[in-house]
């Protein structure tokens, strides 16, 4: 039977061939799946941001949720144990490091916190974290004071790099550690200690270390008696120093003064008295000699 | 013939941008069918280095990956008759070609049937004084060419050099760099009517595709079903075709006759449709099923059922015996097969040293055509397929696809034209300004 409707005809229409054909093109087939999805949500993002107001409340409600989260009681600091400091540090510590808690781990810088504890002088090293039950540990180790420097506005003491620790009012609170004095004692405190170990033999003499000029030292023994070490190898010089006292009783002598400064000429200044004996006793001798 | 041969040279430049792109597609416009082939170009012989043709005939460097067939609709005769017609044919097929290939093409390359082809030997000669021959010398020759009258509306579609001759040597394939005295060349003209290639060019253009050749159907079925030796030592190929039947004669491995009778399958069709009464669909699928040209004692009892949507009993029930049906087909086959044996014997096919005929073309397929073709056609005749080319379709391989092949085969390895060769600087010069002032008319 020969159809009503007329016979359909097989050959695409032209727009159905030319859409074939951009179908068939690489880069359109690249730009429908690529370009299109992306430029579609890219406009509808755009499109949606484009609102001042939406955009406060879509940054307000992420900075809300970050909130939230970072106040979880997981997170929450509640307080500081300051380990390994005596009292006092511990104290300077909370003072210079205020902290109002509960805090958030999120909002504690560990970093500054362990700078900032490190900047109080009687701090040598400071570690901070924070441990578990939401305790902020400042784990601390304090400057040993090694000598006392006096000086012009009072005593300071020292530890054994020279770093100051702490203030002294009287140097009876620390009989125990040795004295230094001078401008710039600081400076040579490594040394010092070295002098001081050297001459341990007549420790009970020792006064303290005179930093003269900032460059040497003089040993200060009682009796007003003083050593003047030179500005290179004091060691040395103080070694033949206090051999001549072992061999001979140098120091047990009236001298005021054993000038090393120059190793290649040690002078000798005897006390008043002893040089007008000295000088009586030449004459003697000369005058038995002479006359 | 300078405009012609712009054009020519911008085909052969539009199938090297297509080949580089590495897609074109074979457009085959027959009377009964629209066939397009989708070739891809790529593999290690991309762009193959040495002289002269690769392996497999020059054949491996491309490969089918689209083929599609539609009825052919507004063609007659292999001349468009209605362009709005064709245009859809060629549509069809092309879009179901891409569909399957899942590639666009913008480039095609056609073959044209009809047109009333019509061949030229011309003979040329210069004198190269002693002289090494050069490629500016071949294209001399070929320009010295005496061109005969075509007669107005004909324009040239191929210009094959066939043969050179170098004094007293002819036979020359390739002249370059022998030295003699006078250079001779044959040159191979064929021409069609101009309109139809005017309407072929409209409606590829109309489908969005470049032109980038354009062959004779008879050359390009010629390549493609004829064997090496057959084009080497001569041959006649005949393309049996739904509207006409094409032939070329080959020698040598260059076409040196084409010629088309305008008769085939399609009249054959026709004639069943007048004598038994049936619609030409039916007609057409009785002589594809039950068609032959020898009948046999056994044909007399084979009754074939015509049917019919009339509604009358009668005629809706007739019956012819197959005997009929060839005695329907066979005159008209012997009258085309004469008519060739005619074209053949008009060009001197019978002086050649060898008297091969292949037929091919989809109405070689009949039943008993290596019968009845010898008797007509001389001892030599067998039925030619096309070669295999790869990745076609098992279905276009048969005997009517040779025009595609061949097709195939031109866009691979066109053989050199006379277009192909610079134009010779004397005929060049002082028109060149002239052609820019034309091209800005044109254009603007």
């Amino acid at each position: 039977m020969r159809s009503l409707r007329g016979f359909r005809d097989p050959a695409p229409s032209r727009g159905a061939y030319k859409l074939q054909r951009l179908m068939l093109t690489p880069l359109f087939r690249l730009f429908l799946r690529v370009g299109l999805p992306f430029g579609t949500v890219a406009l509808g993002v755009g499109l949606y941001l484009a609102d001042q107001e939406r955009r406060d409340a879509l940054i307000l409600g992420a900075a809300d949720i970050r909130r939230q989260i970072e106040e979880r009681p997981e997170f929450m600091v509640n307080l500081m144990s300051i380990t390994g400091a005596s009292a006092e540090v511990a104290e300077d510590i909370r003072e210079i490091i205020p902290i109002d808690f509960p805090v958030t781990s999120f909002d504690l810088d560990l970093e500054q916190i362990r700078a900032r504890a490190e900047e109080l002088d009687a701090v040598a090293r400071a570690r901070v974290r924070v441990r578990t039950g939401g305790v902020l540990e400042i784990e601390v180790a304090e400057r040993e004071p090694a000598v006392v420097w006096r000086m012009e506005r009072g005593l300071e003491l020292l530890d054994a790099e020279g770093h100051r620790v702490a203030s002294l009012t009287r140097r009876t609170d620390r009989p125990e550690l040795p004295l230094l004095a001078g401008d710039g004692a600081y400076l040579a405190v490594p040394e010092a200690l070295t002098l001081l170990t050297t001459a341990e033999m007549i420790a009970p003499r020792i006064r303290g270390l005179l930093r003269v000029g900032e460059r040497r030292w003089d040993l200060v023994l009682d009796r007003n008696q003083r050593i003047l070490l030179p500005e290179a190898a004091p060691v040395a010089a103080l070694e033949r120093v206090l051999a001549l006292d072992e061999a001979q009783g140098l120091l047990g002598r009236d001298l005021t003064v054993v000038d090393m400064r120059n190793p290649a000429r040690p002078t000798l200044r005897l006390s008043q008295e002893a040089s007008e004996t000295f000088r009586e006793t030449r004459f003697d001798l000369t005058g038995s000699q002479t006359e | 013939m300078i405009d012609l041969y712009e054009r020519q040279r911008a085909m052969r430049a539009m199938r090297r941008a297509a080949i580089q792109r590495g897609v074109v597609a074979i457009l085959d416009i027959g009377t009964s069918k629209v066939a397009c082939l989708i070739l891809r170009f790529d593999g290690p012989e991309h762009f193959p280095s040495t002289d002269g043709i690769g392996s497999l005939a020059g054949q491996s460097s491309f490969r089918v990956i689209g083929a599609a067939t539609t009825r052919s609709r507004g063609v007659r005769l292999g001349e468009i008759d209605t362009m709005a017609e064709t245009e859809r044919a060629i549509r069809t097929a092309v879009q179901a070609a891409q569909k399957m290939a899942a590639v666009r093409v913008d480039h095609a390359i056609a073959c044209i049937s009809g047109g009333d082809p019509r061949s030229y030997g011309l003979a040329g000669e210069i004198e190269i004084g002693n002289a090494p021959v050069t490629e500016a010398d071949v294209a001399r020759v070929l320009a010295a060419c005496d061109v005969p009258d075509f007669g107005p509306g004909r324009e040239v579609l191929h210009a094959q050099p066939v043969n050179f001759a170098l004094d007293h040597r002819t036979g020359l394939a390739d002249p370059r760099g022998q030295i003699g005295n006078k250079l001779a060349c044959d040159l191979h003209v064929l021409t069609i009517e101009s309109t139809l290639v005017q309407n072929l060019l409209y409606c590829i253009k109309r489908c969005d595709l470049e032109l980038a050749g354009l062959a004779s159907s008879a050359y390009a079925a010629g390549i493609a079903s004829l064997v090496e030796d057959e084009q080497e030592l001569g041959a006649a190929c005949v393309d049996l075709g739904g509207g006409t039947a094409g032939i070329s004669i080959f020698i040598k491995k260059h076409m040196i006759f084409a010629d088309t009778v305008r008769l085939g399958g399609d009249h054959v069709t026709l004639d069943i449709s007048k004598g038994l009464q049936i619609p030409l669909a039916t007609a057409e699928r009785i002589k594809t099923f039950h068609g032959g040209v020898v009948a046999t004692g056994m044909d007399d009892r084979d009754m074939i059922a015509l049917g019919g949507e009339t509604g009358d009993w009668d005629h809706d029930r007739r019956t012819a015996s197959r005997a009929e049906l060839i005695g329907i087909i066979r005159p008209r086959v012997e009258e085309l097969l004469e008519d060739v044996r005619a074209r053949l014997d008009a060009a001197g096919f019978d002086h050649l040293p060898c008297q091969q005929i292949v037929l091919t073309g989809g109405a070689s397929q009949m039943p008993g055509l290596d019968v009845l073709a010898p008797k007509i056609l001389g001892q030599q005749v067998r039925i030619g397929r096309p070669l295999r080319v790869q990745g076609l379709p098992q279905a276009a391989t048969g005997a009517a696809f040779s025009g595609a092949v061949g097709l195939c085969l031109f866009a691979a390895h066109p053989q050199d034209e006379w277009w192909d060769f610079e134009i010779p600087a004397d005929q060049g010069t002082g028109k060149s300004l002239r052609r820019a002032v034309k091209w800005f008319k044109d254009n603007w």
